[in-house]
């Protein structure tokens, strides 16, 4: 009888979950409206300037995406990593101004401030939604005006523009073998490091578990208020670094240019497939969705149509990714197969085929 | 034969309600207990003050034959106690290695361990044997379990509390959702991992599979034990009748007795 019933082994090669992942239909379209501006205009879009440029563009909201990535999983939100970001900046900046220099001891006591400041935010907000029980959208937006007030509080409003050069030119300014900028390695590694994070550690099987079913996994056991401490303080910490990285790329605490920021990194976030209602996501597909406004601002202007435009698509775009997710979602509700992508469905037909096979 | 798990005089209240009111309970080793009543009897009560998702407010807990408390479901895990809850407690967007090891997942050795790396292939393997063992019907442990059907959704939950527990298992309506062969599949596996030895509970209002599976029956009403039944000496008219008040409540007597038949018979 017990013959009768067995485990057919894993049946999804590497080949159909990929092409499966909502991100990687996503890069599609990121490649389709790469080689459209590369057609338009072959000689400025489609050069190594032009693409640093725009990765150097991208990093600090990489950055934030990671962070933003790891909260939404949880199926919550953080609005205040722009003004979180503005506050961390200001602190560091205040910190070198009071330890004067412009060398490195300058810059650590700088850096180690705000990252320290970000930190912070990212404590309380992780300890109100988890201890206190608030919405997170609520306490985000709380600590999203709170932060950006202390901010123009601390420098009376008026922005701060004494940045030590070192970090002018080897951070903002500087390069990794005379040609990556510095932003952009600095922001790779940390994407890197959140996408080992999230997909190989327990850490992130937590942040996946608490987004799924957040009952579930406290019933067995898994701290879900410390764990979503840590996940909202990693989001503080990293609109921590993000001032750092604002601060010495453009020597000014910026203090009314971060308002967007914030619904620009949860567009990202979501375009990339990352479920507002948790438990999916990725970081690949957050950097993806980064780099389409990112592409299609710098490509508009290069083409001559007002920037402007680049609102417009990318608000389609987030519409039609949160759609395409919902109607999946659907499908998979039904038992059906989604009818929404012919990838998709040449994925999971293939997939149905190999399982067949091995059960046979 | 002495009772791994026993229950006596649980007491609980909810405002006015006396969800459980002196309430006893005992299982043995490898034995099979239905646990029946009608609404409202305090047949989920009582699991969940023996799996430690309930505080009592008078009564003890014996768990192989020493008084002890059980605050939280970890706990009660540690004792190698697991419960199956009707919602299945599943984390839908996991795959069915990830639900059986959330928590308590395998680290790899060394400082990859310590830097938060998981062993994946030996959870992995792990989960295959135990579903081989119990021939659970998991078509894919990489796809997400929120994919899978009902049935095969219950049988990971089912698979992963066996796995855990080595003591006793508690069932809360495992066929309530299921169709005639997922029915028969969870009614198999309870007897499959009763002859491991460990005790097995489940609450059902399946006269049918109560008479099929069991090895014993418990009826509540108002919050306590009114009858036990050795199943092939009962009918269902029988347990219906005790259910709901028919007949009059079995004296201690009686329980001991029944019991002692069950030792005779074992």
């Amino acid at each position: 009888m017990s013959a009768a019933v067995a485990v057919v082994p894993a049946n999804e090669n590497v080949v159909t979950r990929v092409v499966k992942m909502q991100a990687f239909q996503i890069l599609l379209v990121l490649v389709a409206i790469w080689i459209v501006f590369a057609l338009l205009a072959p000689a400025q879009f489609a050069n190594t300037a032009n693409m640093r440029l725009i990765a150097q563009n991208a990093a600090i909201l990489a950055i934030l995406g990671v962070g933003m990535t790891f909260v939404i999983i949880t199926s919550g939100i953080d609005l205040s990593i722009g003004s979180v970001m503005v506050f961390s900046g200001v602190i560091g900046a205040k910190a070198m101004q009071w330890q004067g220099g412009d060398g490195w001891s300058t810059a650590a006591i700088g850096i180690g401030a705000s990252i320290l400041s970000g930190l912070a935010w990212g404590l309380l907000n992780g300890t109100l939604i988890a201890k206190a029980k608030i919405p997170p959208l609520i306490v985000t937006l709380g600590s999203l005006g709170m932060a950006l007030g202390f901010a123009q509080i601390i420098t009376k409003g008026v922005d701060i523009r004494e940045v030590p050069t070192v970090m002018q030119d080897e951070i903002g300014y500087g390069n990794v073998f005379g040609q990556v900028p510095v932003l952009t390695v600095v922001a790779l590694v940390f994407v890197v490091l959140g996408a080992i994070v999230l997909h190989y550690t327990r850490f992130g099987r937590f942040t996946y578990a608490i987004g799924s079913n957040e009952e579930s996994a406290r019933r067995v056991g898994v701290k879900v208020d410390r764990h979503l401490i840590k996940v909202y303080a990693l989001s503080g910490l990293l609109a921590g670094v993000a001032g750092v990285l604002s601060l010495a790329q453009f020597n000014t605490t910026a203090i009314a240019g971060q308002t967007e920021t914030n619904l620009n990194v949860i567009a990202a976030v979501v375009i990339g497939g990352t479920s507002l209602f948790g438990g999916i996501g990725t970081i690949f597909g957050t950097v993806v969705g980064l780099f389409i406004p990112a592409v299609l601002q710098n490509g508009f202007v290069i083409v001559g149509v007002q920037p402007f435009w680049q609102k417009v698509a990318v608000g389609a775009v987030l519409i039609a990714a949160v759609y395409v997710d919902q109607a999946r979602r659907a499908s998979a509700a039904r038992g059906g197969r989604s009818q929404f992508s012919l990838l998709q469905r040449w994925g999971s037909s293939r997939s149905a085929n190999a399982g067949q096979g091995e059960e046979g | 034969m002495t009772a791994i798990l026993e229950a006596r005089g649980l007491s609980r209240q909810f405002g006015q309600v006396k969800a459980l009111d002196g309430a006893d309970f005992d299982i043995a080793a490898g034995e099979v207990v239905a646990l029946i009543g009608d609404n409202g009897a305090g047949k989920s009560t009582l699991v969940k003050a023996l799996s430690g998702n309930l505080a009592v407010d008078s009564g003890q807990i014996l768990f192989e034959g020493s008084p002890v408390t059980i605050e939280t479901p970890m706990q009660a895990s540690a004792m190698g106690i697991e419960t199956v809850y009707q919602d299945l407690a599943l984390a839908p967007h996991l795959d069915p290695v990830q639900n059986m090891f959330l928590g308590r997942e395998v680290m790899r050795p060394g400082l990859l361990g310590a830097l938060g790396f998981m062993d994946n292939k030996s959870m992995r393997g792990e989960a295959q044997q135990a579903f081989d063992k119990l021939g659970a019907t998991v078509r894919s442990l990489t796809a997400p379990v929120g994919a899978m059907s009902g049935g095969q959704r219950q049988a990971i939950a089912i698979a992963r509390a066996v796995h855990w527990a080595n003591k006793v298992v508690f069932l809360d309506e495992p066929t309530a959702a299921l169709g005639v062969r997922q029915t028969k599949n969870v009614l198999d596996t309870i007897r499959r991992v009763s002859e491991q030895g460990v005790a097995v509970v489940f609450i059902s209002h399946s006269m049918p599979h109560v008479m099929e599976v069991s090895d014993r029956v418990e009826v509540l009403r108002l919050g306590r034990r009114v009858a036990t039944y050795r199943t092939q000496d009962t009918s269902m008219e029988q347990l219906v009748a005790a259910m709901t008040g028919a007949v009059g409540e079995s004296t201690p007597a009686d329980v001991a007795e029944a019991r002692a038949e069950k030792e005779v018979s074992a």
